[in-house]
């Protein structure tokens, strides 16, 4: 079933032109250095573009702390941009006035990592996932707005019988299924996925996971898939974004990188993988040396060349641009050496 | 996550928008409204249940004081009656001017049932919306309320207290306001360091994602998180309103003579407390009995609030 499942993923004909373009992107938050010292920035995103095709999963991969969580909600206008555009549907976010944004939220939804975080525990099913329909006064009654609510309760699968139960009452992984209710709600068209199943026990992520498939098909929803498990990520996604230290490394078709890693982050990502199979664990994985640089102080030029084995001088100084190698878009001096080698 | 993929394939058939059993075993819930929640608190937890008789009681008897209370209780038979000790006809004995104890006691809860409520639903009024504004908006709004916070609680509260009223004036009402003003700063801050916690948290953020306007964020999902903590603060400072009253009638800037409030009567009693105990002890043991009532029924509301203990 993988098999097939990817090979349709990488041709999915329900693709069309792009939906979102994140353009030189930078996010930088200032944390102060305590009494009398002078503030640090943390350079969160740097310079990040790259856009997302209607009706396609792009998954963004990187470990914590590389600001995969921080682009997810600069997308959705939940942290505001240090410079930068994003276009939604062609329109520049950040020139939208207060009115046009709130009415242009209800087509961009996220879910949330944690399940136990992200609702109410003073709010019943029916209030939080009513919220975003009572907000923009989808239906003029009471009445429609809980029929639209059980409506979506029966499509995330839970019991409309529960619709005045707490969060509290629930699994973890009904909560999430709560969680997308809420998102669906408004029918969106991108669905900002952060870490949605990485906080669920595996039998429930796989749950999740297929429901998050199956909603995508039948609502046409785009997907920005944020998560660090590259097994889900290989699952759900058509293409993959993978990001180090606030700056994109590789993006490119779902299958090319998983198959034929360019960029040494990726390869060194991909290479951590635990295996599933106990006789291919013998042998020495290739595993990455020394922290992750700070955020606050980023390395010179390519920021992943303290860690890089085959970093060269060039690394060190100049910062490695994004290009086109094979069929996706690389940041990588050595990119052509490597391949060689 | 290998596991998880064959793990979808068999859950493909037979769990999909299938709900774990748990659920499907488990019994619905229909009524779950404050007031429902209030009444069968208030059934099974029999202390709780007390404590409200006893508020209203109390409330009762401060209503109809002129039909509840035996004698008039400004009253004095100096000659005959100075310090009688308790009997049949004057069951909580008489005080230094020969006045009915039980009847002052009555007209004494009248004072101190408004002074003990009102000024701390003032106080927790002003300070919840000053602790939710700096919490939410943060930046200046924050500062600036914080400050004003800080020269409040710098100062000690009677002291700030007798200002006021010794410039206002002793009356009800300036002690009402005197009281506010001591008091908003703590729940301001107790408020404000909730709302820090929470507008952090993810449902938060999703009611922003959805467009929700700022002060319905604070109404809805900052709030109701924070009823517990403000309960709980709510039966801590009716006693302390209470208190702080004696000590104001102590000063003379408080309830003022003839009328008396259980302060009062505690603070007046307290130089023949070796000699007349009854003096000091029925308003003591009145004010304990009262504020026990309200922390227990404070308990009880917080608890049946909680959707947590709900089941």
């Amino acid at each position: 079933m993988t098999q097939a499942l990817l090979e349709k993923n990488a041709e999915n004909p329900a693709v069309k032109g792009d939906l979102l373009e994140v353009d030189h992107v930078v996010k930088e938050f200032k944390v102060s250095g305590g009494f009398r010292k002078s503030s640090a920035v943390v350079h969160a995103v740097s310079d990040v573009s790259f856009s997302i095709r209607e009706g396609e999963t792009l998954a963004m991969v990187g470990e914590s702390g590389c600001g995969k969580s921080t682009m997810g909600r600069l997308i959705l206008q939940l942290l505001e941009l240090t410079s930068g555009t994003i276009r939604f549907e062609g329109r520049d976010l950040g020139e939208l006035s207060g009115e046009e944004l709130r009415h242009i939220r209800k087509k961009m939804q996220i879910i949330f990592q944690d399940p136990y975080a992200s609702l109410n525990p003073r709010m019943n099913v029916f209030q939080i996932i009513s919220e975003p329909l009572t907000t923009h006064r989808v239906y003029a009654t009471q009445k429609e707005t809980e029929e639209r609510v059980r409506e979506l309760m029966r499509i995330v699968g839970i019991r409309p019988e529960f619709i005045n139960r707490y969060p509290h009452q629930f699994s973890g992984g009904q909560r999430q299924r709560i969680g997308i209710a809420r998102a669906l709600a408004l029918n969106p068209k991108l669905v900002v996925c952060d870490e949605p199943v990485s906080a669920l026990d595996v039998s429930i992520q796989a749950q999740i996971l297929n429901l998050l498939h199956d909603l995508q098909k039948e609502m046409q929803l785009t997907y920005l898939f944020i998560s660090h498990d590259l097994g889900v990520v290989r699952y759900i996604s058509d293409r993959v974004c993978v990001m180090f230290l606030g700056k994109l490394c590789e993006i490119g078709q779902t299958e090319d990188i998983f198959k034929d890693p360019l960029h040494p982050y990726t390869q060194f990502l991909l290479a951590a993988v635990p295996k599933p199979d106990p006789h291919l664990r013998r042998e020495k994985k290739a595993l990455l040396k020394g922290e992750m640089p700070s955020p606050v102080n980023p390395p010179s030029g390519c920021r992943f060349h303290t860690r890089c084995p085959y970093a060269t001088d060039r690394c060190i100084q100049e910062e490695p641009q994004m290009r086109e190698v094979r069929g996706r878009r690389v940041a990588c001096h050595n990119v052509e050496c490597l391949t060689i080698q | 996550m290998q596991e998880a993929i064959q793990a979808a394939e068999f859950a493909e058939e037979t769990t999909r928008f299938m709900p774990p059993r748990e659920d499907v075993e488990a019994e619905l819930l229909d009524d779950t409204s404050i007031w429902s929640s209030l009444k069968s608190m208030l059934k099974n937890n029999k202390l709780a249940a007390l404590s409200l008789a006893v508020i209203v009681i109390v409330i009762l008897m401060a209503v109809f004081a002129p039909i509840v209370a035996p004698y008039d209780p400004n009253f004095q038979d100096a000659d005959n009656l100075r310090f009688a000790a308790p009997s049949m006809a004057h069951w909580l004995g008489c005080d230094e001017l020969g006045r009915d104890v039980f009847s002052r006691l009555i007209y004494g809860a009248r004072v101190s049932l408004v002074i003990g409520l009102v000024p701390t639903l003032i106080a927790m009024t002003i300070g919840t919306v000053m602790g939710l504004m700096s919490g939410y908006m943060g930046k200046k709004v924050d500062f600036i309320i914080m400050r004003f916070a800080d020269i409040v609680l710098a100062f000690p509260s009677l002291l700030l207290a007798m200002v006021v009223m010794y410039t206002l004036g002793a009356s009800l009402v300036n002690i009402f306001i005197a009281l506010s003003i001591v008091k908003w700063a703590g729940t301001a801050r107790i408020v404000r360091a909730q709302t820090l916690s929470l507008k952090e948290k993810e449902f938060v953020e999703a009611a922003k994602a959805v467009g929700v306007k700022k002060w319905i964020i604070m109404m809805r999902h900052i709030l109701p998180n924070c009823i517990p903590n403000l309960i709980v603060l709510f039966s801590l400072n009716i006693p302390d309103s209470i208190m702080s009253e004696s000590s104001l009638s102590f000063l003379g800037i408080g309830a003022v003579p003839p009328s008396t409030s259980w302060g009062l009567m505690v603070y007046r009693g307290k130089q023949y407390l070796f000699n007349y105990p009854w003096l000091t002890l029925a308003p003591g043991v009145a004010i304990l009995i009262l504020v026990l009532a309200f922390n227990f029924l404070g308990d009880g509301v917080r608890d049946a609030l909680d959707p947590y203990l709900k089941d």
